[in-house]
């Protein structure tokens, strides 16, 4: 069961490089939050429940964005990615670790924003809860894979955003469908097939990612 | 011709294009590619030569 | 080399046989369509197209997985063109449907035509794709990336259709319903024609492109050799 050990061992030192130095997760919060308000402004009076899903699940795909984009920057800027590759474990324990922690990060931001949006917008209900966790393990799954694909190149910043939005085009039908449907269990039942689809994927294919 | 005549017509006619346009743009590559020869013809030439 | 010569040439006689075939005979001889009438003739060139576009990328990630499988570098440039002809060929297969849109239902974009949707979708991914082709150095940390991602890309195909029909009952109500072309016999042999067509023509312009590449590189290994 090394393989597990291993992904423990890297998701906690992702968790606790965070917890030291505090700069991702409020960043991600106090976005979430300041989305929502923006949207409130952006939004006309009259605007129907269907629109202010539509977005909270925007806001929670730019904040996911925004937990990505530091994903694997840490590693970047110490080198450490290519001592985690050469180390003695299966590479794509270190994707299902950095998903995790991902999953993790989205989880707390979602634990804020739900809330606002209760708030700020229309009450909250269970299917929107369910999506939402169905939701952020295809988003960390895809993204961990894509924000190491983005380290890998010169754009980085600019490249996460271009290949993480259409893939993630689902993910936002299944939520707001899900949502606002009648049948949400249709909806839900997509978004699960979409993560198994998706987390299968990048989970085989992280070691051709990260090699070199 | 009817209006949606027209269309078809047009519609047939874009793709036409695509494919006229694709090898206009071959026939540049092959010239650059032609070019290239030529240079390293030359280089060889010149090596040869020394 | 003489052998791929033929087959290259071979390639473009058959595409430009059946592709001037598969036009003639789809604007002059295939019958008339009861509903639609003559603007359902671009029904041959829109359908054919997206197919072949369809058939670059499952090409294109097939390559890809043969890459990742035997590690071959060829793949990585096989992979890459024909990711590149489905991209053209998914272009045109946004232009001819939206003068399918502006025929049937006088907008130059409709969200409730599924396809059209999903083109689109396939477009902004695959464009992505030569963003980060254009982002890496050349190497086989690029060639690994792109693999990854076209197989990712085939993989989005059926996802994302399924997620369009499933928007449909919440974002627009199907106002333009539109019955699959009936076709008749002959209307099928018209269509089977122009898709043979369009997959000749995807088959040339692909062989012709790779020996292009395969050429660029050869050339510079040379100069490098000579300078």
């Amino acid at each position: 069961m090394t393989y597990f050990a291993d992904v423990a061992a890297l998701a906690r030192k992702d968790i606790l490089l965070e917890l030291r130095s505090r700069d991702t997760l409020p960043a991600m919060l106090l976005f979430v939050v300041s989305a929502l308000v923006v949207f409130h402004f952006s939004l006309p009076s009259d605007a129907s429940a269907t629109a202010s899903t539509g977005l909270l699940w925007i806001a929670l795909l730019f904040t996911a964005l925004l937990g990505l984009a530091r994903a694997f920057s840490a590693e970047r800027e110490q080198r450490v990615l290519d001592g985690l590759v050469l180390a003695p474990c299966d590479r794509s324990a270190i994707w299902l670790a950095k998903s995790l922690g991902v999953l993790a990060f989205l989880g707390v931001a979602e634990v804020v924003a739900l809330p606002a949006y209760g708030l700020f917008f229309e009450p909250v209900g269970w299917e929107l809860v369910a999506a939402v966790v169905l939701a952020d393990l295809g988003l960390a799954a895809v993204g961990t894979l894509l924000a190491a694909m983005a380290a890998a190149s010169r754009a980085r910043e600019l490249l996460l955003p271009l290949l993480f939005l259409p893939l993630v085009i689902p993910v936002v039908v299944g939520g707001v469908g899900a949502t606002v449907a009648d049948d949400p269990g249709r909806y839900l039942g997509f978004l699960a097939l979409y993560d198994v689809i998706f987390a299968i994927l990048s989970w085989a294919s992280f070691e051709y990612v990260v090699a070199e | 011709m009817t209006t949606s005549e027209k269309y078809v017509t047009g519609a047939y006619l874009v793709v036409l294009a695509v494919v006229l346009l694709y090898v206009v743009l071959y026939s540049f590559k092959l010239s650059r590619l032609e070019r290239e020869v030529a240079a390293l013809a030359e280089l060889a030439e010149r090596r040869k030569a020394a | 080399m003489s052998l791929r010569n033929n087959r290259a040439v071979l390639l473009a006689a058959a595409a430009s046989v059946l592709l001037v075939a598969g036009l003639a005979l789809a604007l002059l001889w295939a019958p008339e369509d009861a509903d639609q009438g003559f603007s359902q003739r671009i029904f041959y060139v829109h359908v054919p197209i997206a197919l072949t576009a369809y058939a670059c990328f499952g090409w294109g990630a097939w390559k890809a997985l043969r890459l990742l499988w035997t590690r071959e570098s060829r793949y990585d440039l096989e992979s890459y063109t024909a990711v590149h002809m489905g991209v053209i060929f998914g272009i045109l297969t946004l232009v001819t449907g939206s003068i399918w849109a502006k025929i049937s239902w006088g907008v130059w974009w409709t969200w409730s035509e599924r396809q059209l949707t999903l083109f689109l979708v396939l477009f902004l991914f695959y464009c992505a794709y030569f963003m980060l082709r254009f982002s890496i150095e050349a190497g086989p940390r690029r060639a690994n990336l792109s693999a990854v991602y076209a197989l990712f890309g085939v993989a989005l195909i059926p996802v994302s259709f399924l997620a369009i029909r499933l928007a449909e009952n919440f974002i627009h109500p199907v106002v333009f319903t539109r019955d699959g072309p009936q076709m008749s016999g002959s209307m099928f042999l018209v269509f089977c024609i122009c898709l043979g067509a369009m997959l000749a023509l995807f088959a040339s312009l692909y062989t012709n492109e790779l020996t292009g590449k395969r050429l660029d590189a050869r050339l510079r290994e040379l100069r490098e050799a000579l300078e």
